[in-house]
């Protein structure tokens, strides 16, 4: 209390910092937040106010932009620079492809006859590019420059030449945000290649590692199993890298075999990248019974998106 | 009348660079070493010029910042309310204590406010950050007398230009 009446008797006093206006404050924020956790008003907010937020974002990407931008002129004529940018989306486009097949080979191995002609080998692919925005260096989300506008819809996977990379989490009309798959609170359903044992691969916080929990301990996986989406869910797509297991363990409670793995996609160097656009197989037992198979699907399509 | 309003831009000018700094992207490496630069000159302005960052200023930089980056509306607004309501309550003191120790108080500062983030991040239930997470105050502590002296230059010379 003594502070505080020393405050109030210094020269440029003035009455801004009382605990009573700090406690209306507060309790202010703490509904916000509440109501938001609820809600999810802001991303309204967010939608409402893109007028302001997307040039921001165009704005602040534009050193990083710039910066680029200079070292394709030193590095080589423009010309050069814009020849080797058309060519890396096409490979990229190209080794999206050849990954697919690759899926698509060892499954046609292991299931033979079962594989019908259903599979669609095109990929209907739609290119983006990131903008350089620092949103929270402790969750892994990036910004990228196709939003409602171009078709872009929450939940499209989005890859690169090697691999997933994550999932669109917000749309707005020029913009969208992806979260990545290593971002804590992600989780995709992965299999292994070489054994097809189903898991889940969790994001770890670090952009190469992601954490694979609760195996059982009688399961076969090892230091360089390639882990490929699953398709279970009905999020992403079967048959993507995801990522290569780096270590196997035993978890606190000896119970469980845990796995940590990096992740096949370049996701701290990636400039651009690849919506994809045809939606995965539907997950479940078909829908003929009204919304009975909603039920079913929805606990899968949860862990898919994360909490 | 002139000079009020010149601060005012000031102020604004400052805090939309602080906003621009803080979505600059930096090398994935360097990340975590960012200084919380939107909390860094609310505690300047705070107890620079009380008269143009109060509570209500804070609390809305703070609703400005979550709709910009946040995921949750609310949580950076909390956390500048706090940072700006300590400020202004041992402001008297703050002020003339000598730089060195004042980049000592912006520590305590920046570390409480990782704390009101945990809290807030906790109880919209999201996992603990990797200990990097601590890494920004220090950074911030060190950033603290280069912007303290920097401000203060342009404030001088804003002043003398009247």
């Amino acid at each position: 209390m003594a502070i505080a009446r020393d405050n109030a008797a210094s020269l440029f006093a003035e009455g801004g910092a009382s605990t009573l206006r700090l406690i209306l404050y507060l309790a202010g924020a703490i509904t916000l937040m509440v109501l938001d956790h609820r809600a999810d008003y802001l991303q309204r907010l967010r939608r409402a106010a893109n007028v302001v937020i997307e040039p921001t974002y165009r704005l602040a990407g534009l050193p990083a932009q710039v910066a680029r931008a200079t070292r394709d002129a030193v590095v080589s004529q423009n010309q050069l620079a814009d020849e080797n940018r058309s060519l890396r989306e096409q490979l990229l486009l190209a080794q999206a492809r050849l990954n697919r097949l690759d899926a698509l080979l060892a499954q046609n191995e292991r299931l033979k006859a079962l594989l019908d002609a259903q599979h669609d080998l095109g990929l209907a692919v739609q290119f983006a590019h990131l903008i350089d925005v620092d949103l929270d260096p402790f969750r892994h989300r990036v910004v990228l420059d196709v939003g409602a506008d171009q078709g872009a819809r929450v939940g499209q996977p989005i890859i690169d030449a090697r691999g997933i990379m994550g999932q669109l989490v917000e749309v707005l009309p020029a913009t969208s945000v992806a979260m990545l798959i290593t971002d804590p609170t992600h989780a995709i359903p992965v299999v292994v290649e070489r054994t097809g044992l189903r898991a889940i691969a969790y994001g770890s916080g670090a952009t190469d590692r992601l954490e694979l929990r609760d195996i059982p301990r009688s399961a076969d996986i090892k230091e360089g199993d390639r882990l490929i989406t699953s398709g279970l869910g009905g999020r992403f797509p079967a048959g993507f890298p995801v990522g290569i297991v780096a270590t196997v363990g035993i978890d606190a409670n000896g119970l469980f075999t845990t796995a940590t793995a990096r992740p096949s996609a370049a996701l701290d160097r990636s400039g651009e990248v690849l919506l994809l656009q045809d939606q995965p197989q539907p997950y479940g037992p078909p829908a003929t019974l009204g919304g009975a198979a909603a039920p079913a699907a929805a606990p899968a399509a949860a862990t898919a998106e994360g909490p | 009348m002139s000079r009020l309003r010149l601060q005012a831009w000031l102020v604004t000018a400052t805090m939309l660079a602080a906003f621009a700094l803080q979505l600059m992207p930096l090398p994935p490496l360097a990340e975590p070493f960012k200084p919380y630069w939107i909390g860094l000159l609310v505690v300047y302005w705070a107890m620079e010029t009380p008269e143009r960052m109060g509570l209500g200023r804070a609390f809305a930089l703070g609703l400005c910042a979550d709709i910009l980056v946040g995921q949750l509306l609310g949580e950076q607004a909390m956390r500048l309310l706090v940072l700006a309501f300590i400020v202004l309550r041992f402001r008297a003191r703050l002020r003339f204590f000598p730089l060195g120790q004042q980049a000592l108080a912006v520590l305590a500062l920046l570390l409480n406010d990782r704390v009101v983030t945990l809290m807030i991040r906790g109880f919209a239930g999201e996992p603990m950050p990797p200990p990097a997470f601590w890494i920004a105050p220090l950074t911030g502590t060190l950033a603290w007398p280069l912007l303290f002296v920097a401000l203060d230059r342009l404030r001088l010379r804003q002043r003398s230009a009247d």
